[in-house]
């Protein structure tokens, strides 16, 4: 099973790296750019038979950091 | 029985060697050098010592790795004992990671490493690490990281504030941290991770020793002699 886990600052937390791609766009000449989000794509193979739980639990005790981070997990086949 | 310290050194510190050569000057103690891979601490340890660097080339994030070692087991499990543990830049990462304190260090502010001294200020005077130096006082230590911009929710800086726990403050805007917060303590007192590399401040050819009073203030605090 194909697993994509979507990591993503909370909103409210500042996100540096998105700021400069910002400015990065703008100095390229792209305008109309709002905000810019900087995240993290994950991607896994995992067994058929992991549970939801498990890849929650996954998420939780590694992959994202709850204190500044979401996590979205797609099921991608 | 003298002072008795770890170095833990995981994959990518490069500030192990330091550290240990900075306490066992200052406290005269024996400093044990341990493996990220090892499942279990040397016994009668007083002080545990996190050390900076990149543990794990900060894959995913910095300290996340690292926090889930072996030997990051026995250091929970040893700070819940009330064993004293510092955790320095790299170190400090490991110890949010860990749980052992709160918030996370993100990306400096500026985007840019910051390797400077900084002016810090000693908020705290009345815990384990900090009761050599004076309320208020300010002292010049050392920063070398990318990613020391201290991050928690208002509600959480609130609690440490009010608490006591902000050990140290940065004199001037360093990397975007939440109300200037360079070192945190738990709540227990016994833990305290910083940004700043005190044991890179411990003689005068370092440029300064504004660092040794940290180490002093640990060997006193634990009343183990030298």
């Amino acid at each position: 099973m194909k697993i994509r886990v979507h990591v993503s600052l909370k909103n409210g937390v500042l996100d540096p790296q998105g700021r400069a791609i910002h400015h990065a766009l703008e100095g390229l000449g792209f305008g109309g750019v709002n905000d810019v989000r900087a995240g993290r794509l994950i991607e896994m193979d995992v067994a058929d038979s992991t549970t939801d739980a498990a890849l929650e639990d996954m998420c939780r005790k590694l992959l994202a950091n709850q204190v500044i981070e979401n996590f979205r997990i797609e099921k991608v086949a | 029985m003298g002072f008795t310290a770890a170095v833990i050194t995981f994959p990518g510190s490069n500030c192990d060697r330091d550290m240990a050569v900075a306490i066992e000057q200052i406290t005269g103690g024996t400093v044990h050098r341990v493996w990220h891979g090892d499942a279990e601490l040397p016994s009668g340890l007083d002080f545990i010592a996190l050390p900076g660097g990149f543990s794990y080339g900060d894959y995913l994030r910095s300290g996340a790795m690292a926090a889930r070692s072996p030997v990051m087991q026995a250091v929970v499990a040893a700070a819940s004992r009330g064993v004293t543990v510092l955790g320095v830049c790299n170190g400090f990462q490991v110890l949010t990671e860990a749980g052992l304190l709160p918030g996370a260090l993100m990306r400096n502010a500026g985007i840019r490493f910051v390797c400077r001294d900084v002016p810090l200020v000693v908020e705290n005077n009345q815990s384990l690490f900090t009761a050599r130096y004076t309320a208020g006082q300010r002292i010049t230590i050392p920063v070398a990281h990318h990613d020391g911009n201290y991050f928690a929710d208002a509600e959480t800086l609130d609690r440490l504030e009010g608490e006591g726990r902000v050990a140290f403050r940065y004199g001037e805007p360093v990397n975007g941290s939440q109300r200037d917060i360079a070192g945190v303590l738990n709540d227990a007192g016994n833990v305290l991770g910083m940004m700043p590399h005190p044991e890179r401040m411990i003689e005068p050819a370092q440029g300064g020793s504004d660092g040794r009073a940290l180490f002093e203030s640990v060997l006193a605090g634990l009343g183990v002699a030298a």
